[in-house]
Formats: C-alpha cells, structure tokens, sequence
C-alpha cells in the first residue's frame, strides 16, 4: 500500500514538474512559452475570426504562401499580420545591408577581395562597380589562385550576406568535391565582397577559367532572405551578352537545398564544360 | 533659344536642349549612374531656369532621339494636332506651367492642349512642377477607357488585383483571387504575372479567371500578363482574353530590348478586336517605368523622366485600357529611396495623364531600396489625391512570385473610405450583391475569401 501510495506520489510530482515546464517559457521565465509570429505554425494559423467555410480556408492556406486568411480590423490589417510583415522586411534589408562577417569567410579558409565599391550605398546605386574588381583584388587572385583551372568557383556577397551564411559552407564542399571527383581541376575558390553577377567575367579572364561559377546572394524577397544562385559561363569575357550565362536560383531550404544544388551544379557544369557553351547556347 | 543663364552671380552653360532636360531633373540615382545628372543643387535650378524659357517648338523640334532613327519619336512627332500645335508652339514653357495650372484652365483646355504636344513638351513641363503642382494638375484630368467596365470617372479608386503564386499553382492562384475579391478588389482587372511564360500555363489561368467572372458574374476584366507574342499565341488557340499585357519603353532599341515593335502591338489589337473576350473598344495593358531604357542601353543619352514621358507617347495611339508605372520595381540604381520613389509616381502619373492615359501605378518597392511599406502607403493615398485610376492590390502587401511589395487588399478600402471614392460602379453593385461591401464600405463579411465557396 506504502509503495504505490510512494509511486503515485512520484508520479504526480514528475507530471506537475512537466506540466510547469511546459507552461513556463523557457526563454522569458513567463507564465506561456513565447510565441514566434514569424514561425511557420504561426504564419499557417487562419487569422479571420469566423470564415464561413473553416475547412475551405484550411485548404486555401495549404495552396499558397500568400498572406491569405489574415483577416482585418476595420479596413486594416490586425496586428499581428503587421507585425509579422515588419519582421520579414527587416530581415530583408538586414540581409541586404549587413555584411558577411569576415570569420565566416576565414573559417572556410577562402581569402577576401573587394569590386571597385568602397561602400555598401555604393554598391546599391552603382552596379557598374560592382562588376570590376579592384586593383588590390586584382592582385590577390594572380599571385594567389591557381592560373588556368577546369573551373573555377567563387562567393559574391551580392544581395543577401545571409545567403552566404546559410548555404556556402553546403554548397561549396559538394561542388568542389564533386568537380575534382569527376577529374576537372578546380581553382582555388575565394570570396568577393561588394560584387554583382558580372564580376565573374574579369575573374575568368584573369585567371584563364573555361568555365566560371559565382554562387551570390539574391535580392530578397520577404518569404526568404536567404536564396542563392549560381551563375555560369563557358570562356568567360568581358562585355559579353548577359544571354551567355546559365543560372540556377532559389537555392535555399525551402527552395532547392544546398546539397540539392551543390550534385545539381555538377552535372551542369560538367555539361557546360563539355559542349563548351552556356546560357542560350546550351541545349537544356 | 538660350541654353546659359546666371544664377546667384554664376554663370550656367549647357550644351543642348537634352542635357538641359536631364539637368533639370529632381535628383534621381538612375541619370547619376548614367552620368546625365547636375553636377550641384544650383546647376539643377539653372537648367529648371534655361527650360522654363524655352519655347514650345524648341522642345518639338529636338527630340532626344532622332526621327529618323526612332519609331517612337516618329509616332510621336506624327501624331501630333498640327492645329493645336501652332495656337501653343510661341508660349514658353514657364507659360506652359501656369497655363495648366491656372483656375480659367478647364479640363477640356487639358484634354485639347494635350494634342499638341510631345512627350519632351510633357517631361520638360513635369520637371517645372513640385509634387504638389503634379497633384493638383493631374487631379484637374481624367481619363476614362473601356473594356467590359468603364474605368476612370471622378470619385473612383479601382484595383488591379494581383493573385501571383511562386508556382503557378491554379488552386493556389484562385485562393489568393477570392481572398481579394472579397475585400472590394479587382475592379480595374483580375491579373496574373505568370512564372512561366508558356502558352500552356497561361492559357490554365486565364480558363479559371474566365470561369471565376462568368460564375460569380463580375463586372470586370481578365489579363495574363505574360509576353505579348505569349499571349497572342494563347488567344490564336481559343484562350478567353479581355486584354493583352506588354511591358514598354520610350525609344525603338528599347522595345526590341522588351521583345517587340509598334507592329507587334498592332498585331494583338487587332487578333483581341477579332477574337478578344470583351466588349471593348480599349483592350490593351501597358506597363512602364523609369529606368528600364537606361538598363538595356536604350536611352539614347537621355534622362529618365524624358525617357518615360516618351513611353506615353508611344502607348497613346493605342487608347489601352490601363497603363501604370511600376514605380518602385526597378531598384535603388534607379530610384534610390522613398523621396526618388515618391516624386517619380507623382511625375509618371501626371505625365500619363497629359499624355491623355487612363493612368494607373504600381506603388510599390523592393527590399534592397530605402523604402519601406509607410512610403508606399504615402504615395498611393497621394496619388488617389490626384485622381489615379488604380493601384495594385496584392495579399498583405507582400508579393510572393515578384517578391517585392506593393499595395495590400486591405489599402483600397481603406483610401476609398478616407477620401470619399468609390469602386467602379457596376463592380461596387456586384459587391453589395455578394454582401462585400455596404454604403461604400466593408460588411461584416467581406475578408472571407471561403464566402464565395461555402454553401456551393
């Protein structure tokens, strides 16, 4: 009788001790957990009070990622459809205006060089600049890249720092792997920061690459702040037609993985390499 | 004509009536990046001094693009009223400014006046203007065009409602479709920016846009806006179509750039005037906006509002529809945040409308501009202060396949309300018929976009 009055008891202890645990937040110590109203549950939730169809709203949700069955207040949005919104454009222009940090780029062990933008407002109104490295970046990629590689790949900050942050580290590895498995040499891989797409024309001259590959960070939308793409071009020249170019977007988590694009880019870049051709020369 | 002045004891040289035209610009990143821009703030207000006196004909008489070299310039030039031209071709362009605004100046003076000039008459007038001037000037014209509705009269405000989906997903469109439907949106046209530019997957849409309107029964219009020569090929095949959509620029090079010439256009009027789903006689949509002769080196060394006024001038012969400025789309190269944003809305409406346009605008941004949902909200309440025909309405403002921003759903209302305008009025109708909206406002059910399926 003892024993199972002892074991009740325990039980009743250790159930109120998850209860409080998962009522308390973890985070603010309050009585409910903090909810993140950007998270996915979150963004999933109907926010119209009554809608005359409840399952028929469920099913427009799934179909979208518009910003449906957010309801209003008035002829407004409610509040949380509007805070949420504020939430994805700063995270927006955070991408676009902060920089990659300078260890996340030395713990890949690439080295930096910068376009002919001194600044980042600059390198918003003048894409010309951004296209043309500068003197000293010039330098850095003769006396430190290998001359006349297969490929050669390199990271541009471009629109969004934190697709850098979110994907490189993925992608390079698989690409970089991947080419020297299929016996291309690779060129030794670096990042440029304040570069548009364009910018890898210059490289491939510089350093005599058949083919060239920047992965750049996109602008950003408010679904994702951090896609990614990889722009390709076989003999790369300065002043070339933009219609030379083979590009993969929408590399992200949501969109294709990094993984994904990285085995993805391979075959492709094998495919570029070997009917020496890209953009709307390459038959798809 | 005389192109020095002196100001504040400077001396002000320029070289021709074009650089004098991009100098007097107000400041914008695009004519920097073209290397077109004042060098100072007083050598902008000097060229504004040069520009208010030159003469009408001087304008005319130097077009930023050859006639020669240009289709644009030539349809321009060509559809000129010779008549109206000689009454007008002696005043100053400073004459110009206070004619327009003037209180003996009558609408019909405008919509007259407007036959006679060309679009560097019309840019060169903008850019003596301040933003209130382009208000209250604009405000004083409109514009009316039909397709199955009539858009345009005084004391409306409609929408074009953009239902876009990352995929193309038909389900997914619709869904975005009836939420907005159900806050009063879609009056100005129901219209897609398709992913894909194929004549399949545009042809699924406009199916469905063609059912929702027979089924619901709405007064309004239906358009995929995808290529021209896409959309021309899906009508050829039997698509249902109201309109044709086509993005266009202010010179020859330009359009080309885009794709397609003044023939292409020709081509589609004519098809949708056969085989078209609506009455008409106004079938056709354009898009422009300032920059986009500048990014495919189609600006001829011209400014970007010179250039603009000139994609006006070529829409004009084609009494579309719709036409709007997407203005803040381009990017920060362009127009670098919501001041350049602002000024360029209220100077694209404005010219449009002089232009004798149904104009509408795409108030709108992208994230890597300084700009940000308050800047637009700004100028679309401005812009409905001068009397635009439509603005974009998309879900909460957040655009998921251009991934940019522009107006909410929630935003036509809400303008509606505050300065007492309404939807067109056969589409107001339907909306009290389906208890959206009430006395010019919103019921109690309208938000629910499962309205239109529940009981069914």
């Amino acid at each position: 009788m003892l024993d199972e009055k002892l074991v009740e008891e325990i039980v009743r202890a250790v159930l109120e001790q998850l209860e409080a645990e998962r009522d308390c937040c973890k985070i603010c110590g309050g009585e409910n957990p903090c909810r993140d109203i950007a998270s996915k549950e979150c963004r999933q939730t109907t926010l119209l009070a009554e809608p005359a169809d409840a399952e028929a709203m469920r099913r427009m949700k799934k179909r979208t990622t518009a910003r449906i069955g957010v309801g209003r207040t008035g002829p407004r949005l409610n509040t949380q459809t509007l805070l949420t919104l504020r939430a994805d454009h700063a995270k927006a222009r955070d991408a676009v205006f902060l920089d990659v940090p300078p260890e996340f780029v030395e713990g890949l062990g690439l080295f930096t060089v910068q376009s002919r933008c001194v600044e980042k407002n600059q390198f918003l109104t003048r894409p010309d600049l951004g296209r043309q490295l500068c003197e000293e970046g010039e330098a850095a990629i003769r006396s430190r890249c290998t001359p006349n590689p297969d490929v050669q790949i390199f990271l541009a900050d471009g629109l969004s720092s934190t697709a850098i942050e979110a994907n490189a580290e993925t992608i390079l590895a698989i690409l970089i792997e991947g080419l020297r498995q299929r016996g291309f040499t690779v060129g030794t891989p670096f990042f440029v920061r304040f570069g548009r797409v364009g910018i890898e024309d210059q490289v491939a001259e510089i350093l005599g690459a058949k083919v060239v590959c920047v992965l750049i960070g996109e602008r950003p939308g408010l679904g994702s702040a951090e896609s990614m793409s990889a722009y390709i071009a076989y003999n790369a020249r300065v002043g070339m037609p933009e219609a030379r170019r083979t590009v993969v977007s929408n590399i992200h988590r949501d969109g294709i993985n990094a993984a994904e694009a990285g085995a993805y880019l391979v075959d492709l870049i094998e495919k570029v390499y070997r009917e020496k051709a890209s953009g709307v020369a390459l038959r798809q | 004509m005389k192109l020095s002045t002196v100001l504040h004891g400077q001396t002000f040289s320029f070289s021709s009536v074009k650089e004098v035209l991009a100098k007097a610009n107000e400041e914008k990143s695009g004519d920097i990046l073209a290397g077109l821009a004042a060098a100072s703030g007083l050598e902008r207000i000097a060229a504004k001094v040069v520009l208010s006196e030159f003469l009408i004909s001087d304008l005319r008489e130097n077009p930023v693009v050859p006639y020669e070299d240009d289709e644009v310039t030539r349809m321009i030039q060509d559809g000129v009223d010779e008549e109206v031209y000689r009454r007008i071709r002696g005043w100053t362009m400073a004459q110009l400014r206070e004619y327009i605004l003037d209180y003996n100046t009558t609408e019909q003076d405008l919509k007259t006046l407007s036959r006679g000039l060309t679009a560097e008459v019309i840019a060169g007038v903008c850019k003596l203007m301040s933003n209130l001037d382009l208000i209250y000037a604009a405000n004083k014209i409109r514009i009316t065009a039909t397709c199955n509705t009539t858009i345009g009269e005084r004391g409306c405000l409609s929408t074009r409602l953009q239902p876009n989906h990352a995929t193309d997903n038909v389900e997914g469109i619709t869904a975005s479709l009836l939420e907005g439907l159900s806050y009063g949106c879609g009056d100005a046209l129901l219209g897609l920016n398709p992913v894909n530019d194929a004549v399949a997957g545009l042809s699924d849409v406009l199916k469905r846009f063609d059912e929702i309107k027979n089924r619901y029964e709405i007064p309004t219009q239906i358009c995929v806006l995808g290529h021209i020569t896409t959309q021309i090929e899906a009508v050829k095949r039997g698509a249902p179509c109201d309109m044709i959509f086509q993005s266009i620029a202010g010179s020859q090079k330009g359009n080309s750039a885009f794709g397609f010439s003044a023939e292409t256009v020709r081509e589609a009027l004519a098809l949708l005037q056969e085989r078209g789903t609506a009455k008409g006689p106004d079938v056709l949509y354009f898009e422009t906006g300032q920059g986009s002769e500048l990014s495919s080196d189609a600006h001829h060394g011209a400014d970007q509002v010179t250039m603009e006024a000139r994609c006006y001038g070529f829409a004009r012969p084609f009494h579309p529809f719709m036409v709007n400025t997407v203005v803040g789309f381009i990017g920060p190269e362009y127009l670098y945040d919501s001041r350049q944003v602002i000024r360029a809305g209220l100077e694209d409406h404005f010219m449009g409308k002089l232009t004798g346009l149904p104009m509408g605008c795409d108030c709108c941004y992208t994230n890597h501009m300084l700009a940000d949902q308050n800047d637009i909200e700004n100028l679309s309440l401005l812009l409905a202060g001068a009397g635009v025909n439509y603005i974009l309405g998309v879900p909460a403002g957040d655009d998921v396949m251009l991934n940019y921003q522009t107006n909410a759903y929630h935003d036509a209302n809400t303008i509606r309300e505050i300065l007492n305008l309404r939807p067109i009025r056969a589409f107001e109708q339907w909306l009290e018929r389906m208890g959206i909206m009430e006395n010019g406002r919103l019921t109690a059910r309208a938000g629910d976009p499962t309205l239109f399926t529940a009981g069914r």
